[in-house]
């Protein structure tokens, strides 16, 4: 337990969990999507969808997929930001079944090409769960890769071993697929940083549809 | 190297020969694997995110999300009539003006939360200012704070979603005590005195937050638990003891926490938040809502 973690964050108010934990998830959103988004739809379940206004939920979220750390001041214009880069966003009330009182279903890209779940499930730690079909479990405590690659004997090992070459240590892995010799989808957090030509490595490999990096949140 | 405890933790430091203060930073930089100086400086960091958010708070020109609360920080400055110091004054603006500017969307350090972040910053810059203490002497008493902290996150919890606002402003009035004595160089026993001592008297306070925000009545909360970090980090300064340990009190408000019932930890399901103004002040900010959207 540190210090920082009790007198601390530095954040933007007024609720770590309504207000920071948003935040996080819109950046986190942000970073599996590949980065600047034109057309958000947010879908707030539970909690979310109560304090959307009177805990900034919805201004947070926003600043988040923007890019904005809970801590920037931006968050508070968020709906201007948003204007002024051309974001167009639309908030839903939605009920999920099955899901933590704070949680958001991201729809991202002009026709809601990806689909992103997550909750922030307190003191600002946020979680997410689902990416499309996909089961994941990405946190942000962690330099995470999301890699969606081809189902086929060796894939894995292949990802690992060209990380391990690297001098890359895995904090966790999780592998799943939609269908058998389909299409998989693995998420790994990492210990190392990752440099660019690693990324570049995996992301030419045979069998790999595409790599995401996904930052860990300060 | 890890305390856990107020007895753990006096232990190292009477070992040692040092105060808790140096035990907490050595943990930390175990802990994070920062250095000295990069703690001191993150340290240094929050104190004047918690300076410009009381300032910002006394400029009063800005209004909270939520609409329930805003303005009383200025007004108490502005008053004739104070029945107290103006240590005491001084504290409850600085409570007020940060509970406020988080209340606004203003940018503040959650320590040990959100809801309760006005009460450290109030105790340690305003004792700083009566006292005319240093930089060094308000980051001694931020570590001291975030150290006694970190023990009840550990053993107990920091959150009123699972321990009632005895968790939050409590806790937070008992460390601003703690960071309040160490700051006048008190003892290792007078520090754990003010702690014990702040947070007995708040044991068994309850979360029922009017519409669920941070607002009410979180952000008066915050100039009370302010000033009552006062009056025990005065007695523990006098040789008042707190006769009950301050890990047993901690143990008792883990208890009284789960035995709370949901209804008044931050659901807004009961007491203030259920009274009939409470009640109407929700429907009117839930049909805001749905007009703006």
């Amino acid at each position: 337990m540190s210090i920082f973690d009790v007198m601390g964050p530095i954040m933007i108010g007024p609720s770590s969990s309504h207000t920071a934990g948003a935040a996080r998830l819109g950046r986190l959103a942000r970073c599996i999507a590949g980065g600047d988004v034109e057309k958000a739809i947010l879908n707030l379940h539970g909690s979310f969808a109560t304090t959307r206004q009177g805990h900034g939920t919805d201004r947070a979220l926003l600043g988040g997929l923007m890019g904005f750390s809970p801590d920037d001041r931006r968050i508070r214009t968020a709906f201007q930001e948003a204007e002024e880069r051309g974001l167009s966003w639309e908030f839903r009330e939605v009920s999920l079944s099955g899901v933590h009182p704070n949680t958001v279903l991201f729809q991202l890209g002009d026709r809601g090409d990806i689909e992103i779940r997550g909750s922030s499930i307190g003191g600002g730690e946020v979680m997410v769960d689902r990416i499309d079909n996909y089961e994941v479990e990405i946190t942000g405590r962690y330099d995470t890769l999301w890699v969606v690659h081809e189902d086929r004997p060796g894939m894995v090992g292949n990802i690992t071993s060209a990380l391990g070459s690297h001098e890359i240590n895995i904090a966790s892995i999780r592998n799943m697929r939609r269908e058998k010799k389909g299409i998989a989808s693995s998420v790994i957090e990492l210990d190392q940083p990752l440099t660019d030509d690693i990324f570049d490595h995996l992301a030419a490999m045979a069998g790999i549809e595409f790599v995401r990096l996904i930052p860990a949140l300060n | 190297m890890d305390y856990r405890s107020f007895s753990r933790l006096e232990e190292l430091a009477s070992e040692r020969g040092r105060p808790i203060w140096e035990i907490i930073i050595e943990a930390e930089m175990q802990e994070s694997e920062l250095e000295r100086e990069e703690i001191m400086e993150k340290m240094r960091e929050r104190l004047e995110v918690m300076r410009e958010a009381v300032e910002r708070g006394l400029e009063n020109d800005f209004e909270s999300v939520g609409g329930l609360s805003g303005g009383d920080a200025d007004r108490l400055s502005r008053s004739d009539e104070f029945l107290g110091s103006d240590l005491t004054r001084k504290t409850a603006e600085a409570a007020l003006a940060t509970a406020e500017v988080n209340a606004g969307m203003g940018r503040i350090v959650a320590g040990p939360t959100a809801g309760a972040s006005g009460i450290v910053p109030a105790v340690v810059l305003s004792l700083a200012g009566e006292k005319n203490l240093s930089e060094e002497i308000q980051i001694r008493g931020l570590l001291t704070a975030g150290g006694l902290g970190s023990i009840v996150a550990s053993e107990a919890t920091l959150s009123g979603a699972a321990g009632g606002c005895q968790a939050e402003c409590g806790v937070g009035s008992a460390m601003a005590a703690g960071a309040a004595v160490a700051m006048l160089e008190g003892s290792t026993e007078q520090i754990f005195n003010a702690f014990a001592l702040a947070l007995k008297n708040l044991l068994g306070l309850v979360c029922d937050p009017v519409a669920g925000l941070v607002e009410v009545p979180c952000v008066k909360r915050n100039a009370f638990a302010a000033t009552h970090a006062l009056t025990a980090a005065s007695l523990a300064l006098a040789g008042v003891e707190s006769v009950i340990p301050a890990d047993e009190v901690v143990e008792a408000m883990a208890q009284i926490g789960d035995m709370l019932p949901c209804s008044l930890k931050e659901t807004a399901e009961a007491g203030l938040a259920d009274t009939e103004t409470g009640r109407e002040l929700e429907e009117n900010i839930r049909d805001l809502q749905q007009q703006q959207q």
